[in-house]
């Protein structure tokens, strides 16, 4: 399983990236699109929105399902990827990469609540059994 | 942990080593997609894929009443039957014409017919014909024996004759819905995506040489993912999804495989011919971003309806749809659908939505 050390998780499949300049972004990880299969709609959260942690602000919809995201840590949301949103088999083809929004947090520290690595992975595998 | 190990086909430890992922379907444990349900369906539509359907099952009719007890089982007269192989599509239904089952029927001769019913309802259907079959001079024979194949697509045939030569001479001239057999194979053009193929029934154990006979021909392995996708671009129902017992075929876009016309009388017929008609199934594109799926609610000026098959149409890069609506919802019309609290505008169009690598809408 692709689990990037240098992210940090959710246990309902977003990993959060810390950028130079503070900001959070944020998608789904390899895990979860491999779980929903082909994705073809994103519906990412307006650019200026408050949200807090654990609210619903994204859907991402394959053909299966319809896949609710939610904000890891409270913050105003920055900006959406609508790159990704106009091709959105790219989050199949690297989930790490086609990241989906970004989040100014609230609190800095906020980040450091989320899994590591490690206990995302044991979250992924306490789940296949 | 699930109570009862699902049951696999001969094919799975070929699905698991093609790294497919795997899916519960009607107990069954089946390959949905082997990575991308989209490509695998584009393939079908461009090139040629092949389905493990070895869950369906073949049920084998003979003896001197053979052909009466079928035409009063079933809603499409089989009597029209008349060439060795030929086949058709019909429902069983029950005294108040509610749908058990779609199936296909095959004929061989008066005394000699193959039916082909879901996985999901094998079980019920075999209860239901014996309980009928008492009384009339017949033997019923499950198929468990048998695996099946289904090669789809434009080069579906080609492909086929290159992985089996001597198949090629007695299949060549079969009209679509005609089989032929061979030894204990049955090869027939039938299939349930909108595009030319064939689908082979075959001893199980033979089942895995023949697929990867067809690989090295070139054709590529698709699930029910693809399937699903494909049925529904060609606007084909799914049992248990668009129909099931409390649905009479004249209400799920079925009235065209009911013989109403002739004199014969069969099982639900009555109850048809009494039913007075109040709802319909359109096909739905849906106009804003999204996904139409089962269950949506459908709002239009005539009252409300609902989705019941609903997906990504590859084909067409939208959402399609079919539902059940109330009568005097027309093609061409715009209603709303339900997504997430939302309404969405859909357009009502007639299936099929896309068929022989097109989009028809």
């Amino acid at each position: 399983m692709n689990t990037p050390y240098n992210l940090k998780y959710t246990p309902s499949h977003e990993w959060a990236r810390l950028l130079d300049d503070g900001t959070v972004e944020v998608g789904i990880t390899d895990h979860a699109q491999e779980a929903l299969g082909d994705i073809v709609f994103l519906d990412l959260p307006e650019v200026g929105r408050k949200v807090t942690a654990g609210e619903e602000i994204a859907v991402v919809e394959s053909v299966k399902a319809a896949s609710d995201i939610y904000a890891p840590i409270a913050g105003e949301i920055i900006a959406a990827n609508t790159v990704a949103s106009d091709a959105p088999e790219s989050v199949n083809a690297d989930a790490y990469t086609a990241w989906l929004f970004k989040i100014r947090p609230a609190n800095a520290a906020d980040l450091e609540k989320l899994l590591s690595a490690q206990a995302y992975a044991g979250v992924v595998d306490s789940e296949a059994h | 942990m699930p109570m009862n190990p699902a049951l696999k086909t001969s094919l799975h430890d070929t699905h698991l080593a093609l790294g497919a992922r795997m899916v519960d379907f009607a107990g069954w444990d089946m390959p949905v997609n082997y990575g991308s349900q989209i490509e695998e369906h584009h393939t079908v539509r461009r090139s040629a894929g092949m389905f493990d359907v070895s869950h369906m099952l073949c049920v084998d009719i003979a003896g001197g009443q053979a052909q009466a007890f079928l035409l009063h089982m079933m809603a499409n007269n089989i009597a029209k039957l008349t060439e060795p192989g030929r086949a058709l599509y019909t429902c069983m239904l029950r005294p108040d014409g509610g749908v058990i089952d779609d199936l296909i029927v095959y004929y061989f001769s008066p005394t000699d017919y193959r039916l082909v019913v879901n996985a999901g309802t094998a079980d019920k259907d075999l209860a239901w014909l014996a309980d009928k079959a008492r009384g009339f001079d017949i033997t019923l024979t499950p198929r468990r024996d048998l695996g099946m194949i289904a090669v789809q697509g434009p080069k579906a045939r080609e492909f086929t004759w290159a992985a089996l030569p001597d198949a090629q001479a007695p299949t060549e001239n079969l009209k679509p819905f005609a089989a032929a057999r061979l030894g204990e194979w049955l090869i027939a053009r039938t299939g349930y995506t909108g595009e030319d193929g064939f689908e082979i029934m075959l001893p199980a154990h033979q089942a895995p040489d023949l697929w990867a006979a067809l690989m090295a021909a070139g054709v590529k392995p698709a699930g029910l993912g693809a399937r699903d996708t494909l049925r529904l671009e060609a606007g084909m129902n799914l049992y248990g999804q668009d129909m099931d017992e409390t649905i009479t075929p004249l209400e799920c876009g079925l009235a065209w495989t009911v013989d109403l016309q002739s004199e014969r009388d069969f099982i639900g017929k009555a109850a048809l011919k009494a039913l007075k008609v109040q709802r319909t199934v359109v096909g739905l594109v849906l106009q804003d971003r999204g996904v139409l799926r089962a269950h949506q609610k459908v709002i239009t000026p005539q009252g409300t309806g609902e989705i019941t098959s609903g997906t990504f149409s590859p084909t067409l890069e939208k959402s399609i749809a079919l539902a059940r609506v109330p009568l005097g919802v027309a093609i061409g019309d715009t209603v709303q659908v339900e997504i997430r609290e939302k309404p969405l505008n859909a357009l009502v169009v007639k299936p099929p939505f896309a068929r022989n690598g097109r989009a028809l809408i």
